[in-house]
């Protein structure tokens, strides 16, 4: 088994890390994490057993067990840690309501926007809820989730709804959206380009097409047949435009780079 | 079109068994498709073809044993579950 290393299309999540280096410290920019609060309720439960609890050795049996508690349950955040990225997973999801209105209305009307620059804070990209330009899961998650309903809103009003229809229209749409992807890392590779995006990047990005499908559907639902065609053309359009902007962006940022 | 996650695992089963069945020296050779031919020079773009047969060469090392293993976990799903 030998592979020739060619200098092809690599992708390299080391170079930049989302959020890992962001999220180990207790003043994290990401979230206001509460989670420091549990060790209290430890402390709570023993008062209202104080006569039982008052017996030494079930004291130690009690310590003994709430430090093996929270070990277990490090090593298995640990463990979790090493399939799915926690961490990284944690910086896409860091919106708030203004980003999520200023990313709705760009992805329905890209023809404004000038500076598409995604901003950095020390090599580290900076999370969405600060800079517009920077991709996230929320919208492609709540997207997905909003386009099904919708889809089952359309097929109920032509009387052709049944529950195993929901089913069957999330699992079509993930399908697909797999195979997006699949094309799309495929591309990428035989292209030879060498970029910075990792997978969760292209999922976000084929996750954004969700909207311009939705407001597509609303529009046939509310003016027929002739709204429909009209709003998925200019949806498909400007989401063209978004994706060729952000990708020449991207490319920009590598080519100055090397 | 309705595609189920089973339709999906069926599709990747299949393309990837497709790949790993393309002998090197009977057909890819023959049709100027073999290892040799992939690796041009050592310059800095090696060039569709070139990443294409490197991945064909690729997938067939090394999925050629997992496959043995998901094949006959297919079979005996197939002939029990019809």
């Amino acid at each position: 088994m030998d592979y020739p290393n060619q200098s092809g299309f690599r992708q390299q999540p080391n170079v930049r890390m989302r959020g890992t280096s962001m999220d180990t410290g207790d003043a994290s920019p990401l979230f206001d994490d509460t989670s420091a609060g549990g060790h209290k309720h430890s402390g709570k439960d023993a008062y209202t057993g104080q006569a039982f609890l008052s017996d030494p050795m079930s004291n130690l049996a009690m310590a003994y067990g709430s430090s093996l508690a929270s070990h277990s349950k490090e090593m298995m955040d640990k463990n979790l840690d090493r399939f799915i990225p926690i961490s990284k997973l944690k910086y896409y999801f860091a919106v708030d309501t203004v980003y999520v209105g200023k990313k709705l209305g760009l992805l329905v009307f890209p023809y404004m926007h000038e500076n598409w620059e995604v901003s950095y804070q020390q090599d580290t990209p900076v999370a969405p809820r600060f800079d517009i330009n920077a991709p996230d899961l929320y919208i492609p998650v709540m997207g997905f989730i909003t386009y099904v309903l919708v889809a089952g809103l359309a097929l109920g009003t032509q009387n052709r709804f049944s529950p195993e229809i929901l089913g069957i229209q999330a699992s079509s749409a993930l399908v697909w959206l797999i195979i997006e992807v699949l094309a799309v890392l495929l591309s990428l590779y035989l292209v030879t380009v060498n970029t910075d995006l990792t997978t969760i990047d292209l999922v976000a990005f084929s996750g954004y097409k969700y909207v311009g499908m939705i407001v597509g559907v609303v529009a046939g639902l509310l003016f027929g047949r002739t709204g429909y065609y009209l709003t998925l053309l200019w949806c498909c359009v400007s989401i063209f435009v978004f994706m060729v902007r952000i990708e020449k962006q991207l490319h920009m940022v590598l080519k100055f780079q090397l | 079109m309705a595609f189920t996650l089973y339709a999906l695992i069926q599709t990747v089963i299949l393309f990837t068994n497709a790949i790993a069945v393309l002998h090197e020296e009977r057909f890819l050779s023959k049709i100027g498709w073999g290892a040799e031919q992939g690796i041009g020079g050592f310059g800095d773009e090696p060039g569709i073809k070139a990443q294409l047969l490197n991945l064909i060469r690729s997938v067939r090392t090394v999925m050629r044993v997992p496959l043995i293993a998901v094949n006959s976990v297919c079979m005996v799903l197939l002939l029990l579950f019809g």
